[in-house]
């Protein structure tokens, strides 16, 4: 065992990379279920946007092309749910997990033809002088666009559910959709394009996987990845800032691991495989003492009578 | 123009209708998808469907409907009476492997002892490995509030590495050469869970999914836990008002379903399997997801459902050596029939009306 040969400021930096697809998933579920839609099929979103995006990038050997793929291949997945939900008020728990398991079988038949192959390389964005900074460099701005793109997400949603209109209406609907519907707004046509952006960021969160994190492309790659994004949103108390906090945190959970693997501790690799679950657990067990922030029409069916 | 009704209370008619035109739907878009696949739709569509029960091989595939149909039908039975009580146990799968591994460490303690006494043991051992696996989520649930889909879904990760892990290290097969995976019970009689009728797939699994589906629709009809169980999912509010208490239904449920997956897998590790390896688990805890809901969450549809679903890997696994049919395009498959299935259930809850606009 050498624990020596851990690196904090390499740690630190694979921290950012390793949160960056759940972070992605979860910013996109932290809107679906703020607008009042739970939806369980981030799993099945995530690998397909993962297959797609994978796909897309070999046959263009463009990343950026994947990158769009996987966005739209995880968006047309959610239009399944929100089909499923909003149109055939089905029990969205149910739709959830038949998104999921639908999209595990889809990728699947999608990946045969791709298995063992490399994606095309995303270009890192070695910012000048910014990255020459001793730790604070290779830790903050030697990553790929898509890292800053996931933070720049994070704001965004943060500044749009805070300051803006369109947050306001998706905030109502989600709080209480009869009120929202007598108001006069859209609820299904809000909850719709919801469900639509999070089956996009869903994707873009695969795609970042099979093509950034890993990058190739195996059958149920994502292995929970999708789950933990929909417990993040929960540590998050449907908080766009503290998603953040907690895809680094569970991104160096994960990291730690694979260094711990990687350096040799004496504990087998399949315990420590474990613990991201574990850890997912237990920080949802510390959170669910405090429910009072999910939305107030989470996961009810919305049918106008009126 | 078009517009929904709901109906008063769920239609009877439809509520049986559902499945069947959910599979028929599923067989079209099924069809559509094999023809996209580059195969003759009818061809495969028929090879999954009419070869395991009357093509030429049907005696050699007709046992193995039970065989994959029990641990469906098991998982199903249990998952059924939390989802009708709104219970969501979404980790069968960890709960199967875990019952799989107890059910197997419990049988090879006493190797190479020939005992009657082992395959009780047995039994109980797999049954206590998948409920304490299924308190895990109840226990949190009911102390903490933790949501039970989440913590009962990231056990399932959890018991795929204890698996891996139980294979290579703990249970490993001390003859077996440094391979993973444990010893073979089906070469240690006392453990191992044969045919009871040579020729027929008829194991003790399929006498468990039996008297389950038994049980389940007595404890429905007959019993007040059952009452109770259907109360909390109609109407949680009234349930609680009839002297109902949450928490207790939640451990039941979860218990009772971690039980029977824990019972799956240690009749399965016993008997068709034979050996605990790393890829053990093959998704069944999750495809009876769509068994019970194909089911309508009744004993007896869960039942059929199961063997609708065992059909259907069975055909899958013909139409993939005949036809070339990939595998996952029948995973695909099964997935639709979810689908449809809660988008044709619009009917059974609404009514469609058409309605000409007003003038004013």
């Amino acid at each position: 065992m050498d624990l020596a040969s851990i690196s904090p400021v390499l740690l630190l930096a694979s921290l950012m990379v390793a949160a960056t697809p759940i972070l992605l998933a979860a910013l996109g579920e932290l809107v679906v279920e703020r607008s009042g839609v739970l939806n369980l099929g981030v799993e099945g979103m995530m690998i397909t946007g993962a297959i797609c995006g994978f796909a897309a990038a070999v046959e263009t050997g463009s990343p950026f092309a994947g990158f769009i793929a996987a966005a739209l291949g995880g968006a047309v997945l959610s239009l399944l749910f929100a089909g499923l939900t909003q149109v055939a008020l089905a029990n969205q728990v149910a739709s959830g997990l038949a998104l999921t398991l639908f999209g595990l079988g889809l990728s699947a038949l999608m990946g045969q033809g791709y298995v063992g192959i490399k994606p095309p390389p995303t270009p890192r964005l070695d910012i000048p002088v910014l990255g020459d900074i001793p730790i604070l460099g290779p830790i903050l701005f030697g990553h790929d666009v898509m890292v800053y793109a996931g933070l720049g997400l994070c704001a965004a949603i943060w500044a749009m559910l805070k300051y803006t209109r369109a947050g306001l209406v998706l905030r109502a609907v989600g709080e209480n959709h009869d009120a929202a519907h007598a108001l006069g707004y859209k609820v299904v046509r809000v909850r719709v394009m919801a469900i639509l952006f999070g089956g996009a960021c869903a994707g873009l969160g695969g795609a970042y996987i099979s093509l950034i994190r890993v990058p190739q492309w195996t059958e149920g790659m994502t292995a929970g990845a999708g789950w933990i994004a929909l417990a993040l949103v929960v540590f998050a108390s449907w908080k766009a800032g503290r998603v953040l906090l907690g895809a680094w945190l569970f991104g160096g959970v994960t990291v730690l691991q694979l260094n711990l693997q990687a350096a040799g501790v004496a504990i087998p690799v399949e315990y420590l495989s474990m613990s991201p679950y574990l850890i997912t657990i237990l920080v949802l067990v510390i959170m669910s003492a405090d429910r009072s922030r999910a939305p107030g029409s989470l996961g009810r069916i919305f049918h106008a009578t009126g | 123009m078009l517009k929904l009704e709901q109906r008063p209370e769920p239609s009877r008619l439809w509520t049986y209708l559902t499945p069947p035109l959910a599979v028929a739907v599923t067989m079209i878009a099924g069809g559509a998808l094999f023809a996209l696949l580059g195969k003759n739709p009818v061809e495969a569509i028929a090879t999954i469907f009419w070869e395991p029960l009357f093509g030429e091989f049907a005696f050699y595939y007709g046992p193995q409907l039970l065989v994959k149909g029990a641990p469906l039908i098991l998982i199903a039975i249990g998952l059924s009476l939390g989802f009708r009580a709104g219970i969501w146990n979404i980790g069968a799968e960890g709960q199967y492997i875990v019952g799989a591994i107890t059910g197997a460490g419990a049988g090879l303690a006493f190797y190479p002892a020939d005992l009657w006494v082992v395959f009780p043991v047995m039994v109980v051992a797999g049954a206590a490995g998948g409920w304490a696996w299924a308190m895990i989520p109840a226990l949190l649930k009911v102390r903490f509030g933790t949501n039970e889909i989440l913590v009962s879904l990231m056990l399932v990760y959890v018991a795929e590495q204890l698996l891996a892990a139980m294979s290579l290290g703990l249970l490993k097969n001390p003859d077996g050469f440094g391979f993973p995976g444990s010893r073979n019970l089906q070469q240690y009689a006392p453990a191992h869970n044969a045919e009871l009728v040579a020729g027929t797939g008829m194991h003790w699994g399929v006498v468990a999914a039996l008297i389950a589906v038994i049980f389940a629709y007595v404890l429905l009809n007959r019993h007040v836990l059952g009452y109770h169980i259907r109360l909390t999912g109609q109407a949680p509010r009234a349930a609680r008002f009839a002297g109902v208490r949450p928490k207790r239904l939640v451990l039941f449920c979860l218990g009772t379903s971690g039980a029977l997956a824990g019972l799956a897998g240690m009749f399965e590790v016993s008997g068709p399997a034979g050996q605990i390896s790393i890829d053990f688990n093959v998704g069944y805890g999750f495809t009876a997801i769509i068994v019970a809901f194909l089911g309508r969450l009744h004993p007896v549809g869960i039942l059929l459902a199961g063997l609708l679903m065992a059909l259907t890997y069975i055909g899958g696994e013909i139409a993939q050596s005949n036809l070339g049919l990939p595998a996952a395009a029948i995973q695909v498959f099964q997935g639709m029939l979810l689908f449809f299935l809660l988008a044709v259930d619009l009917f059974t809850n609404f009514r469609i009306r058409v309605i000409r606009p007003e003038t004013a």
